[in-house]
């Protein structure tokens, strides 16, 4: 255990260099930080100044050391664009993202495994038929295109939910939340369903057939056999079989939630870290640009190794592989 | 494979093509109506895009016919709307009709032109990680691996946002089209190298493949002419299905105002433009580019499904 632990740190110890790696070559290389810094008429002698401050002239290995050393303390500079420090800017922008992800992971196991368990048990009804043809839909639009329409049904047509922004929120320490308000929570609907639609696809796909799969069992049979009524069966027996793989998923998708948040954050206009980010790569301002790719990055890597961690104290047979390999 | 492997090594792929064509793939096509009807619709959109600039009612790149008096026009068929126009204009006075002919132009190409991107890196690099092993595999599979941890929109976006970045000021119509394509390409090599990588491992110790050594062949002839008409199978499923998501990343991308500009519409731009003017009533701007992408994509997938399952021995 402990050794697959350890390759496992290692290997995510990896992935966070390159980006770090990644994200230092695009704040060096493309286009001077310092012309990015000042204004036309600074002098030569105060550019060269603020280059030998920013230890832009130590060896590139050193300034890389740096950066990291930076970076692990989540300082990365200013913004190009508003000359303020780029933590600020994602901190302030963290808890309405964080918000979103959440709201659309609960809609997506809230809504998706009653679909899966209901599709598995009913094969054939025509409810079945439309919840998978629904599913079917919801992987094959454009997750920008669903929030349009939902805006314009929900919105401009019925008129019942507002279609940008967070509406009122609360201030929890620096942790500003809407879930507290009732606006905040009007505003939450559309966009958290636009986000997780697909994983509630997924969510009902994965459980249909692992329904499908574990009611064909024998301790199922025996179950029956046993004179259990079908609700205990389906519920207590079936569905509980099911869970293990539909966690795995969702824990894997919370990086993906986070990553398509930025295409939801721009249809609703939702101030989070995805609409920050692609307002810096329309103006090119590269600190936040690579600070918002660190922090996705450490999100992710830390997701799969708790994901990975998680699986391998549930089922034994993982670990007994990543030994012997 | 039961076979002996010289005449596996004989067939090539217009061999095997022609062979499942014979056999499966065209009885299974015409058994599945959804299949039919998606072809068709695949069929229709590529023709109309092909044919934009002959069956296009105007022209929206020629500013001479575009008159800001036009601009905001409903459909036709609705009481304010002008017969000259059939879907209504957009709020520069474009004829939507034919900017989404345009505009598919520009969806498919970019869709085509990153899946060919993507195949060729995926595919080259599969083929040298499976036939060579050893480091070069290592190497390879764990820049795939450390890309697979994020999903491909973010890459794109940010290949995309870096091009731009250096592109600076020296921004042109033309460049911009070519950063959309590597962008999306680069997104999506990771599938196919894992894919062909897999197979090129097990076809390596085949006999046909130690022939061809003995016989003195270079490295680069075997894999290319020997195994690679081996290991096309699922490629092209792999490339149908990654059409579609192609043709929806270059829409986001146009969506988020990070891909091609206004004066250069592809659906996604479009869509973009039409979100503005949700509000105001003006619903045409953006329904129509959107179903057409939303009839577009469905469509490709559909048909990548059926190739799949078609392809699919397993599934026989």
């Amino acid at each position: 255990m402990l050794s697959f632990l350890i390759r496992r740190l290692v290997e995510a110890v990896f992935v966070l260099l390159t980006v770090a790696l990644l994200a230092f070559v695009l704040f060096r290389f493309v286009g001077d930080p310092v012309n990015q810094m000042v204004g036309q008429d600074t002098s030569l002698e105060d550019r060269l100044k603020l280059r030998e401050q920013l230890g832009l002239n130590d060896p590139v290995p050193v300034q890389f050391g740096r950066f990291v050393w930076k970076a692990a303390q989540f300082d990365f500079g200013l913004s190009y664009q508003l000359k303020q420090p780029v933590l600020g800017m994602i901190a302030e922008r963290l808890p309405a993202t964080l918000e979103l992800a959440l709201a659309a992971a609960v809609f997506a196991i809230a809504v998706g495994i009653p679909m899966g368990v209901y599709t598995g048990i009913h094969r054939n009804s025509w409810l079945s038929r439309l919840f998978l043809t629904i599913s079917l839909v919801g992987i094959s639009l454009p997750t920008f295109l669903i929030g349009i329409l939902l805006i314009y049904i929900f919105a401009v047509t019925l008129g019942v939910l507002p279609s940008f922004g967070r509406g009122e929120v609360v201030k929890i320490g620096w942790w500003s939340t809407g879930l507290l308000t009732m606006s905040g929570l009007k505003a939450l609907v559309l966009p958290a369903s636009t986000l997780g639609l697909f994983q509630m696809t997924l969510v009902t796909r994965l459980v249909r057939s692992e329904m499908l799969e574990v009611l064909r069992t024998d301790y199922i049979r025996f179950a029956r056999a046993r004179g259990l009524p079908n609700r205990a069966i389906h519920f207590r027996h079936a569905l509980r079989n099911t869970l293990v793989p539909v966690i795995t998923i969702i824990g894997l998708q919370v990086g993906a939630l986070i990553a398509f948040a930025i295409i939801t954050e721009t249809v609703f206009q939702w101030p989070g870290m995805g609409l920050l980010f692609i307002q810096s790569v329309q103006q090119a301002d590269i600190p936040v640009m690579s600070a918002y790719l660190m922090l996705v990055a450490v999100l992710f890597v830390g997701i799969n190794v708790a994901v990975d961690m998680l699986y391998a104290a549930v089922d034994p047979r993982i670990r007994v592989v990543a030994g012997s390999a | 494979m039961a076979r002996p492997g010289a005449i596996e090594r004989r067939e090539g792929w217009r061999g095997q093509l022609a062979r499942a064509w014979d056999s499966d793939l065209l009885a299974s096509f015409l058994s599945q109506k959804l299949t039919i009807v998606a072809a068709l619709v695949t069929v229709v959109l590529v023709l109309a895009a092909l044919l934009a600039p002959l069956i296009a009612p105007h022209s929206p790149f020629d500013l001479r016919t575009i008159s800001i008096m036009d601009a905001n026009l409903p459909p036709a068929w609705r009481a304010d709307g002008d017969a000259k126009f059939p879907l209504g204009t957009d709020n520069q006075g474009r004829d939507i009709l034919s900017t989404i002919l345009y505009g598919m132009r520009i969806s498919i190409g970019v869709g085509v032109l990153s899946v060919v991107v993507a195949l060729t890196i995926g595919v080259t690099l599969g083929l040298v990680a499976g036939y060579f092993g050893g480091r070069l595999d290592s190497a390879i599979m764990r820049i795939a691996d450390v890309q697979l941890t994020f999903p491909a929109i973010l890459t794109a976006l940010l290949v995309d946002g870096v091009a731009l970045a250096v592109m600076g000021s020296h921004r042109s119509e033309g460049g911009e089209f070519w950063v959309l394509v590597v962008a999306i390409g680069l997104s999506y090599w990771v599938q196919y190298a894992r894919t062909v990588r897999g197979s090129t491992m097990v076809e390596r110790n085949k006999d046909y493949v130690q022939a061809a050594r003995l016989v003195g062949l270079t490295p680069l002839a075997i894999m290319f002419r020997h195994v690679l008409p081996n290991v096309t199978g699922p490629v092209l499923v792999i490339a149908t299905i990654n059409l579609a998501l192609a043709i929806i990343t270059e829409a986001t991308l146009s969506f988020l105002g990070v891909g091609l500009p206004p004066t250069q519409p592809s659906l996604g731009t479009m869509i973009r433009i039409g979100n503005n003017f949700l509000f105001s009533g003006e619903w045409w701007i953006v329904a129509f580019p959107g179903l057409t992408l939303a009839a577009l994509v469905l469509a490709v997938n559909l048909l990548g499904d059926w190739l799949r399952d078609a392809l699919n021995p397993r599934l026989r």
